[in-house]
């Protein structure tokens, strides 16, 4: 059987093989998809341009002043290092209360709990939860936490409506992220890992503390970078526990007077800002604050990444 | 089924168990009445065979007829799919496997497994050996037994230098014997090997077949397989399971025969098999 390489064969073959042309319908579609992410990014360039437009000056006149100075009246001397202090804290706090809570929570749900109606109906939930507006954990805050910090005899001289109540706050707004990524990366982990754990005679307890989180660790880890960098530029709850009251507290207190005293976070200084009369705070010092609230969650992002990549390599 | 005569009186062995020495014949496993459901539907049913000391017991069949499932209700896989249900009676040297006192842990310690697809824990070469040994905290001499499962393994020569590498940087014969390495590495007494080749090339299946011929002197081993020739050449005994069609569509799978490999691939008893060994089936 020699290859048939006459003429008329060649010819046949020749025009089964002819691309089809690209039809009307397939360019509109394309274009469109193209407008699509055009308008999208366009909206974010403009955006940027915008922010950094209005604080070039107070970038190119006070540089790192603007962010080691505290707030003040005056717009000449305000910066955002109240902000800053605030935000970190909180988010200390967030960590410290989120991630171990929701990490187990996540563990049980996946790893102990029986696949029953149960267990499904919550998972169900959680993920409503994660759904639910930010300002309704700011009203549960201001309703519950607050005043249970108070009891707890941590309110301080704000009355409750502290950094402690708005990390609480906060913690129990990402709480149900933390538990969904967490869910996520363990049923991510392929099952040939859990079988061969099992295989050579470890307990339930072994196999997930020895290889299951081990090998979803990164993921979490990722999960949970960006959980807290949701964390940190949060504002709307914080509006309501109290991040206002900090604005004329100066540094320089012990960390349980930060923690338990007035308090602001770098969001609520770019709102409270952006609605000043004086023309300064508004159109120079808030996009300032918002670019270094940017700046501060690019980092967050970018450590995410190096952590993917940096697990993912290893293995 | 030859299997029954041989085995040893439960009375003689009882629940005490000390592993009773009757040279090759010695029963590792007594299955009798087997079978397993998956939620209401029988996966496998009535299955009743013996695996002796020392011997290469072969599971062949088309696929879906319960292979995978006997095996993994020889060292309480089957408990971690909430679903399965196991009846009737699996004897480890004459001790009920699924007995009030069995702790699975412990079973699993025992009765190694190798699985289909070469699953290394996305750790080193080292600590993929040394994690039973470690949880068993069995850790007299860690090296000295990571080295020795290695070389049992036929693997060390290939990873001596690179130990504290990932295991994932290994081919997938060489990652096979790894598993392997890892599941003798806890001394177990018997090897269950779930199609341990199927995702590996000729020339890594041959290395596995001949490993296993090496290891039988220390382990006796199970090994479901779909390749006849395989269970050809390496078992001593084959069982050979089918598929069962009920009135109402469902499929169970059941053993058609059970006897000396020898026999089975040249003088099979029942039909079907001889169809299935001549390739007029499945
Ligand atoms: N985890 C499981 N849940 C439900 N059904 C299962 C499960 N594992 C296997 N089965 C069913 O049991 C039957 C036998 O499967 P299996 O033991 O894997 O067969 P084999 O290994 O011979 O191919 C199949 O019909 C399969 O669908
Ligand atoms: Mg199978």
């Amino acid at each position: 059987m020699t290859a048939d390489t006459t003429t008329p064969t060649r010819i046949a073959v020749a025009a089964k093989l002819q691309g089809r042309r690209v039809g009307w319908g397939e360019s509109a579609f394309q274009l469109a998809t193209l407008i699509g992410l055009l308008l999208s990014l366009g909206v974010l360039v403009a955006l940027l341009a915008d922010i950094v437009a209005g604080a070039w000056s107070v970038v190119t006149t006070r540089g790192a002043d603007f962010v080691s100075t505290p707030i003040s009246l005056s717009a000449d001397t305000a910066g955002v290092l109240n902000g800053i202090i605030g935000s970190v804290l909180l988010t200390i706090v967030v960590a410290v209360v989120a991630i171990p809570l929701g990490i187990a929570a996540a563990v049980y749900l996946e790893e102990y709990a029986a696949d029953t109606r149960p267990t499904r109906f919550i998972q169900t939930n959680v993920r409503n939860l994660a759904g639910v507006p930010s300002i309704v954990y700011g009203l549960l805050g201001l309703g519950v936490i607050v005043r249970l910090v108070t009891a707890l005899g941590a309110g301080g001289s704000a009355n409750g409506r502290n950094i402690i109540a708005g990390g609480l706050t906060l913690a129990v707004l990402v709480l149900p992220i933390v538990v969904i990524t967490t869910s996520e990366a363990l049923r991510a982990v392929p099952a040939g890992i859990r079988e061969a754990a099992y295989g050579v005679g470890a307990t339930q307890w072994e196999v997930t503390r020895h290889q299951v989180l081990p090998a979803a660790l990164p993921a979490i880890l990722t999960g949970t970078v960006l959980t807290l960098a949701r964390a940190f530029g949060e504002t709307a709850p914080l509006l309501l526990v109290g991040a206002a009251t900090g604005f004329f507290a100066t540094g320089g207190q012990g960390l349980m007077e930060q923690l338990s005293g007035t308090y602001t976070a770098l969001p609520v200084v770019v709102y409270s800002w952006s609605r000043q009369p004086d023309g300064a705070f508004r159109d120079e010092l808030a996009p300032a604050a918002i670019l270094v609230l940017l700046v501060l969650l690019l980092a967050a992002n970018a450590a995410a990444i190096i952590i993917r990549n940096r697990s993912e390599r290893k293995w | 089924m030859t299997a029954a005569e041989t085995r040893p009186d439960p009375e003689s062995v009882g629940a005490a168990a000390t592993p009773q020495r009757q040279g090759r014949e010695e029963v590792v496993f007594h299955l009798d009445g087997l079978s397993v459901h998956y939620g209401e539907f029988p996966a496998v049913k009535g299955v009743g065979l013996d695996v002796r000391r020392n011997e290469i017991t072969a599971l062949i069949g088309p696929s879906g007829c319960g292979k995978s499932t006997v095996l993994r209700s020889l060292n309480r896989m089957n408990d971690l799919i909430e679903i399965a249900k196991v009846s009737g009676l699996v004897e480890y040297h004459g001790v009920d496997l699924y007995g009030p006192a069995v702790d699975p842990v412990e079973v699993r310690r025992q009765i190694g497994m190798v699985f289909q697809k070469p699953n290394p824990f996305p750790k080193s070469i080292y600590d993929n050996v040394a994690f039973g040994p470690r949880i068993a905290k069995t850790d007299d001499d860690l090296d000295g037994l990571v080295e020795q499962s290695l070389r049992r393994a036929v693997l060390w020569d290939e990873v001596r230098d690179k130990l504290d590498q990932s295991a994932y940087a290994l081919s997938g014969g060489q990652q096979q014997r790894l598993c392997i390495a890892r599941a003798i590495a806890t001394s177990p007494d018997v090897l269950l090997m779930d199609e341990p080749c199927s995702a590996l090339d000729p020339i890594a299946t041959l290395r596995i077949e001949e490993l296993m011929v090496e290891l039988k002197s220390d382990y006796s081993i199970v090994i479901v397989t779909h390749n006849m020739q395989q269970a050809a050449r390496v078992s001593d005994r084959t069982a050979f399971f089918t598929v069962d069609e009920s009135v109402t569509g469902h499929r169970t799978g059941i053993l058609v025969e059970f006897d000396q490999t020898g026999k089975i691939f040249t003088n099979p008893s029942n039909p079907k098999t001889e169809d299935y060994i001549t390739g007029r089936f499945g």
